[in-house]
């Protein structure tokens, strides 16, 4: 029996750093992207009761560390909006 | 006839206009200079016609959004919403030409621009050992999505030289035997042109025709291979019209027959399934960005068993098994590596995204009237979606679309005007290939920028087409081809 174990409210913490991060990427197309890939997954993973393993666990920690470096990244290099952005919008905090 | 009469009249006095082809580009092109831009469109379609002869004359495509004429009816910017509270940067849909660099392959290539700086073949210190340590494991992430052996992935700066690589270097180990190479008329222009080059130098070509659908026909294959053929070389997926070859059947036949088995896979590695041992393939050609990696870096696929020898064009230090010295780039081959490794463990995901947004832009761009889809409908990759809207020109409507980035076809040829010659290997006539345009869908487009480009799109079309008189006599119920045009 191994002895880790992940509980519900640690899976939600997650989540919500994943969606955090995602939406503060600049990029229309790379915040939309993430948001879309995290919330799918994490519904699957809900709906089909997936076991976190270590390994799942540990690469979803990787994972959220490239987001974080990554959207800081894209803070720092402004482009114009895309024709479909309205300007107004506020996408992170 | 009255119309095509009119057109009699006014041509000879603009020779430069005598094209069939350009009256509707033009016609457009000239609104905004047009001394009658206030009178209503439909009823000077011909005026418009010539006075746009004298503008397309100077006509360096004036590169400003032309307007309709005021007080017409047609609305040129979307309805629906006001500009000024939106972006002005195009949405991009030429995923064929290039793909944006996903933020994770950056991630992984950053560190080698920050601290991992060593030579990977430098085996006496650990800053080389980390770097060629890395480079393996890029390999291998390369070789995996194609079910390879990694000691098979030789890492060059594109699909480009791959496929140089791959011709001239097969082509001159054997040539002192085999003379012969088969290929397709459809192939990218690295292809054709390092096949023209080969031809200089005594090798005999055959260039495949393809059928309507973009495919090449199998008994034409089987016909064309003799006993000096050294090579066939058939790309996988279109990088104009997205067609799949029958890749397994052309492999199963090049193996018979004993001929390598060359692929053109750029547009193919790793958005559709390939295994390079089921499908018989010996060499392939791939590239990095075209599957969100980094831009110059490339691979090809050279198959050890049966082993394809193959004569090295870059002589050197004797990298990547002699076939391909120089120095790796370790920022670029690990980041091609990570870009090969999402598109695993991405597939199903990226696939399924690209098929809901395809099907969607290509059922509503192909409900307007006059369009046709080219190339075949089943043995395609979703992802690239090329129309035909007849009766506008596809450069017209590229101009037209300043806020969503197009092509009508491959980025190498859109410099120059020429009709696509991939498309006339279809059978489709210059009229047909001028009004092309190419969308490639991939992981990073929304639904919603797809929406906004089938609007775009299908307003534009109209606005275009109200223009043309070509488009009003085809209203009529007058045939095109029945007009016996002036001046040719």
């Amino acid at each position: 029996m191994s002895s880790f174990s992940v509980t519900r409210p640690q899976i939600n913490t997650l989540y919500r750093s994943f969606i955090r991060y995602a939406s503060e990427f600049e990029d229309y197309n790379f915040r939309h992207y993430f948001l879309r890939k995290y919330k799918t997954e994490f519904r699957k993973l809900k709906e089909e009761n997936v076991k976190i393993t270590p390994e799942l666990w540990n690469s979803y920690q990787k994972e959220l560390d490239v987001l974080k470096r990554q959207s800081a990244i894209s803070k720092m290099y402004h482009f114009d909006r895309l024709v479909v952005e309205r300007l107004d919008e506020k996408h992170h905090k | 006839m009255f119309r095509s009469q009119l057109i009699h009249r006014v041509l000879p006095a603009n020779k430069h206009l005598l094209n069939l082809r350009s009256v509707s580009s033009t016609a457009f092109l000239s609104t905004s200079q047009s001394p009658i831009s206030n009178a209503s469109v439909k009823s000077t379609p011909i005026h418009s016609a010539a006075a746009a002869g004298a503008g397309a004359a100077s006509a360096n495509a004036s590169s400003t959004i032309p307007q309709p004429p005021k007080g017409s009816s047609i609305e040129f910017k979307l309805s629906k919403r006001d500009p000024n509270q939106f972006g002005s940067r195009p949405i991009y849909l030429d995923m064929q030409a290039t793909t944006p660099t996903d933020p994770r392959v950056l991630d992984k290539m950053l560190q080698f621009y920050t601290g991992l700086y060593g030579n990977p073949h430098s085996s006496t210190h650990a800053y080389g050992w980390e770097t060629d340590k890395a480079i393996e494991e890029a390999r291998t992430h390369v070789a995996n999505l194609i079910h390879a052996d990694p000691k098979e992935i030789i890492f060059t700066s594109g699909a480009t030289e791959c496929n140089n690589m791959a011709l001239k270097g097969v082509a001159r180990f054997y040539g002192k035997t085999k003379k012969h190479i088969i290929t397709s008329q459809t192939e990218h222009k690295c292809v054709l042109d390092s096949c023209r080059r080969l031809q200089e130098e005594g090798f005999e070509i055959t260039y495949l025709p393809v059928d309507k659908e973009g495919l090449i026909n199998m008994e034409d294959l089987e016909k064309a291979i003799r006993k000096d053929t050294c090579l066939v070389s058939i790309m996988a997926v279109n990088n104009e019209i997205g067609v799949i070859q029958p890749l397994e059947e052309i492999g199963k036949l090049c193996r018979k027959n004993k001929v390598f088995f060359h692929t053109d896979a750029a547009q193919a590695y790793g958005k559709i399934p390939i295994d390079v041992n089921k499908l018989h393939i010996d060499l392939m050609s791939i590239s990095s960005h075209k599957i969100y990696g980094p831009m110059g870096m490339g691979a090809l696929y050279v198959r050890r068993r049966p082993r394809v020898r193959i004569e090295p064009i870059i002589n050197g230090g004797g990298q990547e098994r002699g076939l391909r010295s120089g120095t790796l780039a370790p920022p670029l081959v690990a980041g091609f590596g990570e870009a090969a490794r999402l598109m695993a463990s991405e597939y199903d995901a990226d696939h399924a995204h690209i098929l809901k947004l395809a099907n969607k832009l290509m059922d509503n761009l192909l409900s307007i009237e006059h369009t046709q889809l080219n190339g075949s409908r089943e043995q395609r990759f979703p992802g690239c979606v090329n129309v035909s809207f007849a009766y506008v020109e596809g450069e017209s409507l590229l101009m037209a679309l300043k806020d969503v980035a197009l092509s009508s076809g491959s980025a190498c040829t859109s410099a120059s005007l020429e009709p696509s010659y991939v498309l006339h290997a279809l059978g489709a006539d210059d009229a047909l290939a001028h009004s092309s345009i190419r969308f490639g869908i991939g992981r990073f487009t929304t639904e919603e920028e797809v929406d906004y480009v089938i609007d775009a799109i299908t307003q534009r079309v109209n606005f275009l087409r109200e223009l043309s008189p070509l488009y009003e006599m085809v209203k009529e119920g007058i045939d095109l081809n029945s007009i016996e045009w002036a001046g040719h």
